[in-house]
């Protein structure tokens, strides 16, 4: 699992940035759990992009998993960390596998317009309803870790540091599975995998499942970092909107694209924001643009341009 | 001549779309290791048949039985499965991908089914086969080079190798030397069929050629409408007079 350079950048990265945390300030400790929070979502477009599909509705699941976590934590008073991230990663991960069976049957627009209106589903029942937050969301408490209840943030930052490594070295492994390959080949044509012998439709609906449970566990971890959900924040499309900008700024390349995307996204809006707090989507947009013209494979291909260079 | 037990028992075969008759009265016995042309004009049902006996349409009544197995109602994933394959008309295969991982794709597919598609797929066995296949369908000039810049020809033999690594027991292929200079295609069949006959496949093979045909099979089916005009032994089948006025286009 661990002989591949990916897979070492990421443990060795990983552990370096943990270590490291515990000398930054707080505020780029916030960004870099934001960022690696949200690139758990990116990893999961990531697969999906890689097999032709782009979904403009994955804040769906991003927002159940965080909304698992704060109605865990108000009705049932769940406030473990782990508990809390396992319970938005199943749930969201058991909702993809439903809908998946709907989803599996659908391509490019209609499969990225579904989603959208699955998400959007969610969020009218959530603003509506008043035991759900409506359009204020809800507070959540500190997270504790097996009972104790740290201090400061930087526990929580090395748990979901962790958690992002783990889950880049998962997809990572899974990448290289027969099954984990089939994205060009679907991508390329699906008649062929067919006769080939493999079923597309399990291949998506696996792939759509996982990218689910990543998604619910990024919202998960978000939820915690932020200590609040509310619907604009977590499932509204522009949520889903930036998901799919931060996977285009990424590359489908490498499985630690999503994480240097994500952080770049993060560090670009605070800055744009600070620069310009009435057009800072300006500035994002124009970044977009110009990933678009200049970098289609995203902020990985540049990096691997780079890398071959110097090799 | 006697044959031996069919592996392949079609009765009865239709196939309307509408008012219109893709196929009808087809009752065909394939034994092991024929090499059958299926021959015919352009919309006499040849492809039609083979989209039939892939699981690519299903017909509207009739039986196809492989192996003693019944082949109607199921899909081309369940029919590659039970053990016949095949290959197509324009070349379907992964034009972003090299010729190597093509191939690398197809054999793991055809080896890791259900729950070991989840093994990591690069071995050194995967990689030993992969050369193999390269080797025998004469591809590896060409291992490292993307599908989208090679030629008709190299994608169509891509296509027939990569349809043969489930080893089936049953190929058909769908026109194999469309596309292909008259220079080429005497090589390119040598490679096919040479490949096919160490691997003692039972072939069925759709042709407009009568030069590929006369040379290559053991057997001939003409198509004309929809309907079987001939079953006869190529030599035969040439000279039959409905195989030349429906087929062929030469009038008495």
């Amino acid at each position: 699992m661990l002989r591949d350079t990916t897979s070492k950048v990421v443990l060795f990265g990983g552990i370096a940035i943990i270590l490291l945390g515990a000398m930054m300030p707080n505020w780029i400790v916030n960004q870099l759990m934001f960022g690696f929070s949200r690139a758990l979502a990116i990893l999961g477009l990531l697969v999906l992009w890689r097999t032709g599909l782009v979904s403009f509705g994955h804040a769906f699941y991003f927002g159940l998993g965080a909304y698992t976590v704060a109605i865990v934590d108000i009705q049932l008073g769940v406030t473990d960390v782990f508990i809390r991230l396992l319970g938005g990663a199943i749930i969201a991960g058991f909702a993809g596998f439903v809908i998946g069976f709907i989803m599996r049957n659908y391509r490019d627009i209609f499969f990225a317009m579904l989603n959208t209106a699955i998400s959007m589903v969610l969020y009218g029942i959530i603003v509506k309803t008043e035991s759900l937050g409506s359009t204020d969301g809800f507070a959540i408490s500190l997270p504790t870790i097996f009972g104790i209840a740290p201090e400061t943030k930087y526990p929580l930052f090395v748990i979901i540091t962790m958690i992002a490594m783990i889950s880049a070295l998962a997809v990572n492994f899974y990448l290289k599975t027969t099954v984990g390959r089939l994205t060009t080949p679907i991508r390329d044509n699906e008649i062929r995998v067919e006769y080939l012998g493999f079923s597309v439709a399990h291949a998506i609906h696996l792939k759509y499942t996982i990218s689910a449970v990543l998604a619910g566990g990024a919202g998960a971890l978000m939820a915690m970092s932020l200590g609040q959900v509310d619907p604009d924040s977590m499932i509204n499309w522009t949520v889903s909107g930036e998901l799919v900008f931060i996977t285009i700024l990424s590359g489908p390349g490498n499985v630690i694209a999503p994480f240097i995307g994500s952080l770049v996204f993060e560090v670009l809006r605070t800055y744009a924001f600070e620069l310009a707090p009435q057009a800072w989507q300006l500035i994002v947009g124009a970044t977009f643009l110009t990933i678009i013209f200049f970098l289609p494979g995203g902020i990985w291909s540049l990096i691997a341009k780079l890398g071959r260079k110097n090799s | 001549m006697t044959r031996a037990a069919p592996i392949l028992e079609i009765r009865d075969l239709l196939k309307t779309f509408g008012a219109v008759v893709a196929a009808k009265d087809i009752n065909i016995d394939i034994s092991r290791g024929e090499i059958v042309g299926i021959i015919g004009a352009n919309g006499a049902g040849k492809t039609c048949f083979v989209n039939m006996v892939t699981g690519y349409l299903s017909p509207t009544s009739g039986s196809i039985t492989f192996e003693g197995v019944e082949l109607v109602g199921k899909g081309p994933r369940e029919v590659t499965h039970a053990g016949i394959s095949r290959s197509f008309q324009v070349s379907q295969v992964f034009h972003s991908m090299t010729v190597a991982e093509n191939l690398r794709i197809a054999l793991a597919i055809a080896e890791n089914r259900g729950v070991n598609a989840l093994r990591i797929m690069e071995s050194d066995a995967l990689e030993a086969k992969c050369n193999d296949v390269l080797k025998r369908y004469k591809l590896e000039d060409y291992r490292d080079m993307t599908v989208s810049v090679l030629s008709q020809g190299i994608r169509k033999l891509l296509d027939i190798a990569m349809a043969v690594v489930s080893e089936p027991r049953i190929l058909l292929l769908d026109e194999p030397t469309s596309g292909i200079s008259v220079e080429e295609k005497f090589d390119f069949m040598d490679v096919v069929m040479g490949a096919l006959r160490e691997d003692n496949v039972t072939v069925l093979f759709v042709e407009h050629d009568m030069e590929i045909v006369e040379r290559y099979v053991s057997r001939v089916l003409a198509f004309y409408q929809g309907e079987i005009i001939a079953d006869m032994s190529p030599d035969k089948a040439l000279a039959d007079d409905k195989v030349q006025e429906f087929v062929i286009g030469k009038r008495h």
